[in-house]
């Protein structure tokens, strides 16, 4: 295989709490951390991993987003990724034309693989991977917590309700991520100093033809209702009765 | 009218109680007259079930053997077909909705709505976003089909009673063959199923093994409930992964759910907001799960389970 493109989305960092902003046009971004999206970490590293293994030559980080977004792609190489894009764009890009740009890029590139997060921990819609592989026509191999590569084809073990299910697919394809595949290296100091000099192309989005849209809009944020706190019972006994009195044992 | 056609989940035996959660999502629809269209290889036995459902209008059943196993890429472009006559299509936002619906979406050139809550207007809808943190208000394009997931905790199942017509149809389209189905493994479990439980007991890190899991078995099976987990105790290999409860795991609506020895991250708690009541055991009593529990008592685990269990039996 030669190239695997993996998608670096800039999110919230998962440990921040977020908060509606008070007038509902959104949530609180304004000096709050932001990192790369914890799914698509875990993508890059599987896409790592296949390049040390010797089954793939060249792994590229793939970022939709403003200037800023620079910072997790040079993450992404300081993890080690060969080179980055970014695609860039200073609205908010809805899942299909995200989709769209990356079809694009596999296009330019002849990628063989595009490996994804299998969620956006900002939007939580879980559609990107799935819409890049309608519109590629290739399969999708979504939720993965194991892939083995078998020259053109590769098997993967899928996390869904019941347990684990495994497909085999041809390749090129579409594979999301899920928590369980790998864990993501640290990135060391010296890393960040090469990562400096790696490549990072910058493409305005209207270079690749992708007119976002139409997008299901965000007419209003607002908080969810919050769940009270409620007793504190002593002891086995006092758990025991408030549960009798719920009707619940 | 509107239209709606919900995508069944069945597993070839029996139909996914997720099915009937997306027709009483489609009811609160202005004038819905919904279907539902079951995919399968030999699907009589599930299509009846859903034609129990009311108030479903009628039951379509497209089989082929290409159908045997919910492939997203082989289903899809049936899907996408049979939208042609429909101003919804609804699945649940089940890892099969999921893995399904946005490949019926691209298919049809429209974004999706994931994970309804509630349905605002003819395409107004409320949904979760950042774990549940905040609740969007989102507006799909008023020109366009819908395709979404429903979230199957925010609904009861719709009633039964009703005995809907079954229509076999034919869709002739193109099946892609490259993606195969090769096996599913299935945890082994006899207790009830976490979506459909009416009581959960979940266990997390604090468990410390998997022996000492025995101990959140025996709780559960004395009281009848399904069996949860953190993703603490899911990584550390102490459960099997599809017990994990929360924003990547299984989100669920219990009557009663008892965490033990879980700490409540932001991610964990996404998957019990809509618990009826939650129990809290946990030895620190600064832990964020007691913010949100009904019931809070706080001590060692390794004492208060089994006094429970026996106090219970
Ligand atoms: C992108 C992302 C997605 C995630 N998705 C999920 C998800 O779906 N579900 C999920 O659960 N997590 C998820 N997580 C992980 C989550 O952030 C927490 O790390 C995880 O929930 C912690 O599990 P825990 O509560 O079992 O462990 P800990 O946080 O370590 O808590 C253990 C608790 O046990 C208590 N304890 C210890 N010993 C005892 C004892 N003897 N008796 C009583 N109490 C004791 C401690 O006081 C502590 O509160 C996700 C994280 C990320 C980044």
């Amino acid at each position: 295989m030669d190239k695997i493109l993996v998608g670096l989305k800039r999110v919230v960092d998962y440990n921040v709490r977020v908060q509606v902003k008070s007038d509902g046009s959104g949530v609180e971004t304004d000096g709050v951390k932001m990192s790369i999206n914890p799914f698509d970490e875990i993508a890059l590293e599987e896409a790592l991993r296949i390049r040390e293994r010797g089954d793939a030559s060249e792994v590229i980080v793939v970022s939709i987003g403003t200037a800023e977004a620079q910072q997790q792609l040079r993450t992404g190489l300081a993890m080690g990724a060969d080179r980055a894009i970014l695609v860039e764009t200073s609205d908010a890009i809805d899942a299909l034309s995200g989709a769209r740009v990356f079809k694009e890029i596999v296009d330019r590139e002849g990628a063989d693989m595009v490996i994804l997060g299998k969620q956006a921990i900002d939007d939580d819609n879980s559609q990107t991977g799935q819409m890049l592989a309608a519109i590629w026509g290739r399969p999708q191999a979504t939720f993965a917590s194991e892939v083995v590569l078998d020259g053109d084809k590769a098997k993967v073990t899928r996390e869904v309700d019941v347990g684990l299910e495994t497909i085999e697919i041809d390749l090129p394809a579409v594979i999301t991520v899920d928590l369980r595949l790998n864990e993501p290296r640290y990135v060391k100091l010296p890393d960040i100093m090469k990562a400096k000099k790696k490549p990072l192309d910058q493409i305005p989005l209207g270079d690749l033809g992708v007119t976002p849209g139409p997008a299901v809009n965000a007419v209003e944020f607002a908080p969810p209702e919050a769940r009270q706190r409620g007793i504190t019972v002593d002891d086995v006994a006092g758990l025991v009765s408030a549960l009798k009195d719920k009707g619940l044992v | 009218m509107s239209k709606v056609l919900v995508i069944a989940e069945h597993d070839g035996a029996a139909l996914n109680p997720s099915t009937a959660k997306c027709v009483a999502c489609a009811t609160t629809i202005d004038g819905a007259k919904i279907d539902i269209v079951v995919l399968g290889a030999s699907v009589s036995g599930v299509a009846s079930e859903a034609a129990g459902i009311s108030p479903v209008a009628r039951v379509l059943t497209v089989e082929r053997a290409e159908n045997e196993h919910a492939i997203a890429a082989v289903f899809a472009p049936q899907v996408a077909a049979l939208a042609d006559d429909y101003d919804y299509v609804f699945g649940p936002s089940t890892a099969f909705g999921k893995d399904l619906m946005p490949r019926v979406a691209a298919l049809l050139g429209v974004n999706q709505v994931s994970d309804i809550m509630s349905v605002e207007g003819s395409h107004k809808f409320k949904r979760p976003i950042y774990a549940g943190n905040a609740i969007v208000t989102v507006e799909a394009p008023g020109d366009s089909k819908v395709v979404a997931t429903v979230r199957t905790a925010s609904y009861q199942a719709a009633d039964g009673g009703n005995s809907a017509p079954i229509e076999s149809t034919d869709v002739n389209v193109e099946l892609p063959t490259h993606t195969r189905f090769v096996e599913l493994q299935a945890g082994q479990s006899d207790r009830p199923d976490l979506q459909t439980a009416s009581k959960v007991v979940s266990g997390g890190r604090a468990l410390a093994s998997e022996e000492n899991f025995e101990m959140i078995f025996k709780l559960a099976d004395t009281i009848g409930a399904g069996v949860g987990s953190s993703r603490a105790a899911v990584d550390a290999g102490y459960i099997a992964p599809e017990t994990q409860v929360g924003q990547t795991g299984q989100i669920i609506a219990p009557d009663l759910y008892i965490a033990i020895g879980i700490s409540g991250a932001i991610q964990h708690l996404t998957g019990i907001k809509d618990a009826g009541t939650i129990v809290a055991i946990n030895k620190d009593e600064e832990a964020p799960i007691f913010e949100v529990a009904d019931i809070g008592l706080v001590g060692d685990l390794f004492q208060i389970v089994p006094e429970l269990t026996d106090a219970l039996s």
